[in-house]
């Protein structure tokens, strides 16, 4: 399995933060690596929000969406970092209605408002509705051809594979310590394997989650401050 | 299309999409006891039709609604659904997203929240990737099948839906 790579990649992981480094160039320095986008301008236009989410969608025949999603959002737009992204996903499983839908409406939101949300919404569910109307029709004279089942068959394994892809993807780079593991495995079995209702895995996992990362947050900055500050 | 049909679709679709907490499949059951045997706008076997085409075909498989709304009453009532169950929880997700956005004066909370919630959202994601597999009338040869495309995804670059086709002709020529 993954914990050792992973454990590895852990110990680099928060050293980017930039702890380690023992003589960093004057902590003052103009934001080294990190731009901060300006909080009030959209990050993105209507046009290419919508055009990525009915690129996602329309990709995602037989399932996968929310892999294509982060394939795009977060590999190749790079929109959001994948701590943002997965949060962001739970958020939307948490809140009532499709949480694909409400993903895109989430991602449209943070990138530009009112207008992203419904770009995202229309970019996501435009085509595919249409799409859908379609299929309806034609199914009616396929539906007892056993080609079609084998097909669909076909695209339902891609759709689990891609679904494994993200989680060895995601996985990488959030599981990298020993408690991140620990709240993986934890949900995995209570979710998946014990058929918890959501909001009772959460219950168990999300507030050991959230200490964990606040305690590490604050030994990190802890760390940082140079020995004679004020705690 | 008539009024009182439209005012069912908005309250069949609205009011459930409201109740659809833990995901759009958590409420397929309740469209079927709505459209099935409330309203018979569908047939049993055309809802368990519908759901299939929903899940193989492109976008999420929510859109189910619009299959639903096409049998009950055409293009339009197909339209009213869909709008019935994406925008009002839409306008909810929306508000949260902006509240979450603007809270700058908890940065660390929120860092801590989002770092803390991903492991978990990881294990989400792989509990539902196994029970959607277990979904898939799976013989081994589709398990072969996923297991090869997702060591081929993992290990390189290739596009998905390279992945995706090929794996649908596979399953046509095996099947076949």
């Amino acid at each position: 399995m993954t914990p050792n790579s992973s454990t590895s990649e852990a110990i680099a992981g928060p050293g980017e933060a930039g702890a380690p480094i023992p003589a960093a160039p004057t902590p003052a320095a103009p934001t080294p690596a990190a731009p901060m986008p300006a909080p009030t301008g959209p990050v993105a236009s209507t046009w290419e929000i919508a055009v990525t989410f009915n690129e996602i969608s329309l990709s995602s025949f037989g399932g996968g969406l929310s892999a294509w999603s982060r394939e795009m959002v977060v590999a190749r737009k790079k929109w959001m970092d994948d701590p943002e992204f997965l949060s962001a996903m739970t958020i939307c499983r948490i809140l009532p209605g499709a949480n694909q839908v409400n993903l895109a409406v989430f991602v449209g939101t943070k990138l530009n408002g009112l207008r992203g949300a419904g770009a995202a919404l229309a970019g996501l569910i435009f085509m595919p509705t249409v799409l859908l109307m379609g299929i309806a029709a034609l199914y009616a004279a396929f539906q007892h051809s056993h080609a079609v089942e084998h097909v669909l068959a076909g695209f339902a394994a891609a759709a689990v594979a891609m679904t494994l892809q993200m989680v060895w993807k995601t996985g990488r780079t959030t599981l990298t310590s020993v408690v991140p593991v620990l709240l993986f495995a934890a949900t995995f079995i209570l979710s998946g394997i014990l058929r918890w209702p959501l909001w009772g895995t959460l219950l168990i996992t999300a507030p050991f989650g959230i200490a964990w990362a606040w305690r590490r947050a604050h030994k990190r900055i802890n760390a940082r401050t140079p020995a004679g500050a004020a705690p | 299309m008539t009024l009182t049909l439209a005012l069912q679709l908005c309250s069949v679709f609205g009011v459930t999409s409201l109740l659809a907490f833990g995901g759009g499949n958590a409420v397929i059951p309740q469209f079927e006891k709505m459209t099935v045997q409330v309203y018979h706008w569908l047939t049993p076997q055309q809802f368990t039709d519908c759901f299939a085409i929903a899940q193989a075909a492109p976008g999420p498989s929510t859109l189910i609604v619009s299959l639903l709304g096409y049998r009950a009453g055409g293009l339009w009532a197909a339209l009213i659904a869909t709008a019935a169950m994406v925008v009002p929880t839409g306008l909810i997700v929306y508000g949260i997203a902006r509240i979450w956005d603007k809270g700058h004066g908890e940065k660390a909370f929120r860092h801590a929240f989002q770092d803390g919630l991903a492991p978990i959202t990881v294990g989400l994601i792989l509990a539902g990737g196994m029970i959607v597999a277990r979904h898939a009338e799976s013989n081994w040869m589709q398990v072969v099948m996923t297991l090869v495309a997702a060591v081929i995804l993992c290990a390189t670059k290739v596009n998905p839906l390279i992945v995706a086709v090929s794996c649908g002709v596979i399953g046509y020529v095996v099947g076949a």
